[in-house]
């Protein structure tokens, strides 16, 4: 147990210690409150405009968090595809990395024309930046079974699906998580960002990315900065839900899961 | 005696395997295995032993003849033939006991009788207590028991196996020969075995081939005509050393090129 929490008190020594830098500066260099407010000052920004905080915070975690069980679901089904042929994914697989490089500034835009603004389109912008690292991960590790495996499953004559459903997706579930894990950092980046375009369907309230336009539009650096405090959080809160979900389902056979590095 | 005319377990009729490269792997092999052999594939690296297996089990198509298992075609004889690798490959998300029970079933055997069988296996083989923890928690020699339980769980007549036991120590390796051949005893299957340890071979089988490489090929079959049931104590005797000896000679042998 003590060890366990020593990193932790760390980690939290070196929280000390940035914020104590940050005072400082402002301490020795005259900064306006408007450049750089106080930890002070954003700790009671975080207190007095906790409610707008905690609807702006949902919305985006409900945003990235749709995008990425679509990611998921959709993820799994396109490397279930892939994992048929090699011959399917020599064709569809340049796409999926297409899919990763397209910049999502010049086509949330597009999505905002089509879709319309809100939740929906920035779900949609955060599923589509999302999705790439999950089919990729989950693909390799279905087609990287071990031939002797693949050559066991034949010997008891199994069916084309058993060797999908009991033997190929079962062994790609390690690498499926690899590729949750990067995409929920995805997912709440591509939510942020899609907010700052599609945000906010009625005027005054929308996520995290579209509260933060509308603060620093309106110069409230201090709330400004409660806002990327709480999209940090949310980064973190996502990390940890998948770090233990894949705990969760790993722990018990997968060598790598035994103890949880956080 | 009523004399019947029984198909052989397995037959080779002037098998060639070349591979895509244009490797002969093996080379005009004629070979008949009868009901009940122990028959073991004993050569240097390279001759094809493992590619003997790979043509019994149908998962190579033979390049010229033909392979028969049980008068029928190496894929259609599958039901009746278990495959044991030589690394366990155990699927390490299962726990034993669905290990064992994997080609049960894929091979679609319902749920009251799999388990049943799977139950009964883990008692043969002794690991009754282990049923339900998962592969990562054995040992080597624990985890070659479970997929020989696994491969026995079928009911096959033909056992093939590709060195099974090279990943472990001596005296695991000893005690999982003096087991096969007590499962043998009880359940009469025909094997199939490659191996490159002579006195494995030897302790095993009914008759040994010894194959010579570049290409694979027979070079000399040698039948092992020591007593069943064949125990720990007959490693320590003369007609076992000496057999071990000749064979050791054969084999450098066949190395020659």
């Amino acid at each position: 147990m003590k060890r366990r929490l020593l990193p932790l008190a760390n980690a939290v020594a070196v929280f000390a210690a940035l914020l104590l830098l940050w005072q400082s500066v402002l301490w020795i260099f005259p900064v306006p409150s408007i450049m750089l407010p106080s930890p002070w000052a954003v700790a009671r920004a975080v207190v007095r405009r906790f409610p707008a905080l905690m609807t702006s915070l949902t919305i985006t975690a409900e945003e990235a968090g749709g995008g990425l069980i679509a990611s998921v679901l959709v993820g799994l089904v396109i490397a279930l595809v892939f994992a048929q042929s090699r011959w399917v994914r020599r064709m569809l697989y340049p796409y999926t990395i297409l899919l990763q490089t397209v910049p999502i500034v010049a086509i949330a835009p597009l999505i905002l024309m089509w879709v319309g603004a809100g939740t929906a389109s920035v779900a949609l912008i955060a599923f589509i930046i999302s999705v790439a690292p999950i089919i990729a991960n989950t693909t390799q590790g279905m087609v990287s079974v071990d031939e002797n495996l693949v050559h066991l499953f034949l010997m008891h004559n199994a069916s084309s699906r058993q060797l999908l459903f009991k033997l190929r997706l079962p062994y790609a579930v390690p690498s499926l998580f690899v590729g949750i894990r990067i995409a929920s950092g995805i997912a709440v980046i591509g939510a942020i960002t899609g907010e700052l375009y599609a945000g906010s369907s009625s005027v005054g309230e929308g996520g995290l990315g579209y509260s933060i336009l509308y603060a620093s539009s309106q110069l409230q650096t201090d709330y400004l900065f409660a806002l990327v405090l709480a999209a940090t959080v949310l980064g973190f809160a996502f990390f940890f839900i998948v770090m233990f979900l894949e705990w969760y389902f790993l722990h018990r056979w997968h060598e790598s899961a035994r103890t949880p590095e956080t | 005696m009523t004399q019947k005319k029984v198909a052989p377990q397995v037959e080779f009729i002037g098998v060639s395997k070349i591979y895509g490269n244009g490797r002969t792997v093996i080379s005009g092999l004629d070979l008949t295995i009868a009901k009940a052999e122990f028959v073991t594939f004993l050569g240097p690296s390279g001759c094809g032993k493992s590619t003997v297996l790979k043509l019994i089990s149908g998962l190579t198509p033979p390049s010229s003849g033909t392979v028969q298992v049980d008068g029928m075609t190496p894929t259609n004889a599958r039901e009746t033939v278990s495959y044991i690798f030589q690394d366990a490959t155990l699927l390490p998300w299962r726990t034993v006991r669905n290990n064992v029970g994997l080609g049960l079933e894929l091979e679609g055997v319902n749920g009251g009788r799999r388990r049943e069988r799977t139950a009964s296996l883990l008692d043969l083989v002794g690991l009754g207590e282990v049923g339900d923890a998962y592969p990562r928690e054995l040992s080597g020699g624990m985890k070659m028991r479970v997929s020989i339980a696994r491969a026995l769980a079928t009911n096959p007549r033909l056992l093939l196996m590709d060195e099974p036991f090279a990943a472990l120590d001596e005296m695991s390796r000893d005690h999982l020969n003096e087991e096969l051949l007590r499962l043998r005893e009880e359940q009469k299957w025909t094997a199939v075995f490659v191996t490159h340890s002579v006195a494995e071979a030897v302790f095993l089988s009914t008759r040994i081939v010894v194959l010579a490489s570049n290409p694979g090929r027979i070079h000399t079959v040698v039948p092992i005509e020591l007593a069943f049931p064949r125990t720990a104590a007959l490693r320590a005797s003369p007609e076992f050393g000496m057999l071990v000896l000749q064979i050791s000679r054969t084999l450098r042998e066949a190395a020659q090129p």
